[in-house]
């Protein structure tokens, strides 16, 4: 079995995030670079199915030059290889500009399955999985929180308010997955210094085949037009319960629009 | 959960990637725990077994064997960030490290081959078995008694303050083979599941509660003599010169511990308002800051040191006594300072500081206490 997991780099979960004045876009150096916490999961799920059933797990990102360590760490919990689209015209991409370069990226390399995390952590948009399942012509099974590979046949469970649907497809499929899926192993120690003699194919927006006006800031379909930053922590509200300080927390909570 | 980044001189970029794999798994699965399982006194294997399955329990040790084949300038900076994150753990390795040396260190090729995968993966856990109820710093005084019956050894004895006791695997164990004082002394590798070993109930101890501590009874316990590590009567060089390697992990923790308890003082105290401002701008706070951080720096370099001279091939014996008796009493002064810094929420338990303050008690005791530390550096002066 071939699998891809596509993979993105993403501020550190747990630090401040900042726009760049400039153009609007995140800026990267303001906050260390992590994988996609979400992303673990596909990785880790690629990684147990072939451990299982045997294959090849291949990692693909797109991202600037410092996403190499994302896909460093992803070879070294155990994937075997990686590809890392990187040219400064995807700079500012939005998701479909991003789908059509992961698509390109691809196509024609064989995968049976091609695995996302459900949503990235910054971006929150969790598209990029259908736009790329569309683009490709491919079933597309998302929100997973089981997946089951019997001959070419894949078969997920999608979790649901109610509890969960089950849907199939053949493969070649692509398929997200939620965090309740599995457990991400860490790396090891030897993981890590394997990692680094594992091959990485990196690919430009012209390696892709793609005309560079269809990607990047500048082809995006929606823009930022101002951003504030987060206002300061204000002092809280205090009731008084006064014999009616029920009635006072639930107006209060109504009025945020929490109830 | 992060922990702030100690900017640590390393010598190669695997060291540093070893130490960027420790800080992530000590902030993931540590820190989020240590409280808890201190309250609940829960022995952690399984944290255990993930720092082995990552590589993290076997640093110092050969590579051919499984180790990580990292020299001990290496090792114990990951020994202090995994310490940092909770000292109970950080015991643990380095208790592992010390049973696991004498077969490393002083076992045949054979021992070698059958053990050391086990012992280095982390699978099986080590406890290291020198002190007894009577023989404490006068070690070479021990009594458990090792008896030849054809080719097995029959012990009987009980061993004290065991680190790991009733919870590991294999055990390390000092006994006396003949009444030749200290050349009468030899190392035996005793499987946790021999007929007539036991461990007493675990201490009940001031702190560091998700460490195990139990004396261990052996009554009659079978060991063939293939067991033995070393020849008959070596085994007490080989565990002072454990002893001189596990002083250095001590350090190492002590520096860690020193560290966690700086860090959560510098942050209270950039957090604590009084007279208007926070108790960080007060002169008075500054100070003890400034002195808790430079005895941290001191110690961590003391322990770089005596390792250093390990890792060169010089004698360290002396060495790793100054790094385990500085790092330890700073850790138990800064610990202080941090418990006053917090003030009253200082001595609660909402506050870790009031555990690191326990814990850094038995820095001053283990591996040897502060008293025979100096005792080891005042001969190496004067014979």
């Amino acid at each position: 079995m071939k699998i891809a997991v596509c993979v993105k780099q993403v501020p550190d979960t747990w630090a401040e995030k900042r726009l760049k004045p400039e153009d609007s876009t995140l800026d990267r150096e303001s906050a260390e670079g992590v994988l996609n916490e979400l992303d673990e999961y596909a990785v880790e799920e690629a990684l147990r199915l072939i451990e299982a059933q045997g294959g090849e797990v291949v990692v693909v990102s797109m991202g600037p030059e410092r996403a190499g360590e994302t896909i460093r760490k992803a070879l070294s919990m155990g994937a075997d290889a990686g590809i890392h689209i990187v040219d400064d015209a995807l700079h500012g991409s939005d998701a479909i500009a991003t789908s059509a370069a992961l698509a390109k990226a691809l196509e024609g390399r064989g995968f049976d399955l091609i695995l996302f995390g459900s949503e990235s952590t910054d971006a929150r948009m969790s598209v990029v999985p259908a736009m790329v399942a569309e683009r490709l012509g491919l079933p597309q099974l998302t929100f997973a929180q089981k997946v089951e590979v019997d001959g070419s046949t894949v078969r997920i469970e999608r979790q649901a308010e109610y509890g969960y649907d089950s849907i199939e497809a053949s493969a070649p499929v692509v398929v997200s997955v939620v965090e309740k899926i599995n457990e991400p192993r860490y790396p090891s120690f030897k993981g890590i210094m394997a990692a680094k003699k594992k091959p990485v194919d990196t690919l430009t927006v012209a390696d892709l085949g793609l005309e560079p006006v269809t990607v990047g800031l500048a082809a995006a379909w929606s823009a930022v037009d101002e951003f504030a930053a987060r206002p300061p922590k204000a002092a809280g509200t205090v009731i008084a319960d006064d014999g009616a300080g029920g009635v006072k927390i639930a107006d209060y909570l109504s009025q945020q629009k929490f109830i | 959960m992060t922990l702030t980044l100690i900017e640590r001189s390393l010598p190669t970029p695997k060291a540093a990637d070893l130490l960027g794999l420790t800080r992530e798994i000590a902030a993931g699965e540590l820190l989020p725990r240590a409280d808890i399982d201190e309250e609940a006194a829960r022995f952690p294997r399984d944290v255990l077994r993930l720092l082995g399955s990552a590589g993290l329990m076997s640093l110092p040790f050969p590579e051919e064997f499984g180790g990580g084949g990292q020299p001990y300038a290496v090792y114990l900076q990951v020994l202090e960030e995994i310490s940092r994150a909770w000292l109970s753990v950080g015991i643990s390795v380095s208790v592992h490290g010390l049973a696991t040396y004498p077969v490393a260190v002083a076992g045949t090729r054979a021992q070698q081959d059958e053990w050391l995968p086990f012992m280095l993966s982390g699978e099986a856990l080590g406890a290291y078995c020198l002190s007894e109820p009577q023989s404490g710093s006068d070690a070479a005084a021990l009594a458990t008694r090792a008896q030849l019956d054809g080719d097995t050894y029959v012990v009987s004895g009980t061993k004290a303050w065991i680190t790991h006791g009733g919870v590991a695997d294999f055990y390390s164990v000092m006994v006396r083979t003949s009444d030749n004082g200290h050349r009468g002394i030899s190392c035996l590798l005793v499987p946790a599941d021999s007929p007539g070993l036991c461990s007493a109930p675990p201490e009940r101890k001031m702190g560091a509660n998700a460490s195990r501590t139990a004396a261990m009874i052996l009554d009659g316990v079978r060991v063939p003599v293939g067991r033995r590590i070393g020849d008959e009567g070596t085994g007490f060089p080989i565990a002072l010169s454990a002893l001189d390697a596990g002083r250095l992990g001590i350090a190492a923790c002590a520096v860690g511990l020193a560290q966690a308890a700086l860090d959560a003082s510098v942050s209270y105290a950039r957090q604590r308002q009084q007279f208007g401002r926070p108790i960080s701008e007060v002169q008075g706070i500054q100070f003890m800051l400034a002195d808790m951080a430079t005895q941290v720096s001191a110690a961590r370099g003391l322990y770089l040191d005596a390792a250093r001279r390990k890792d060169a091939g010089l004698t360290y014996s002396r060495e790793a006594a100054m790094a385990k008796l500085f790092a330890t009493d700073a850790a138990m002064r800064i610990t202080t300072d941090a418990v006053q810094i917090h003030g009253g929420h200082g001595y609660t338990r909402d506050f870790p500081v009031e555990r690191y303050f326990r814990e850094a008690k038995v820095l001053q005791i283990v591996e040897g206490t502060n008293q025979v530390q100096r005792i080891v550096i005042g001969r190496d002066l004067t014979r």
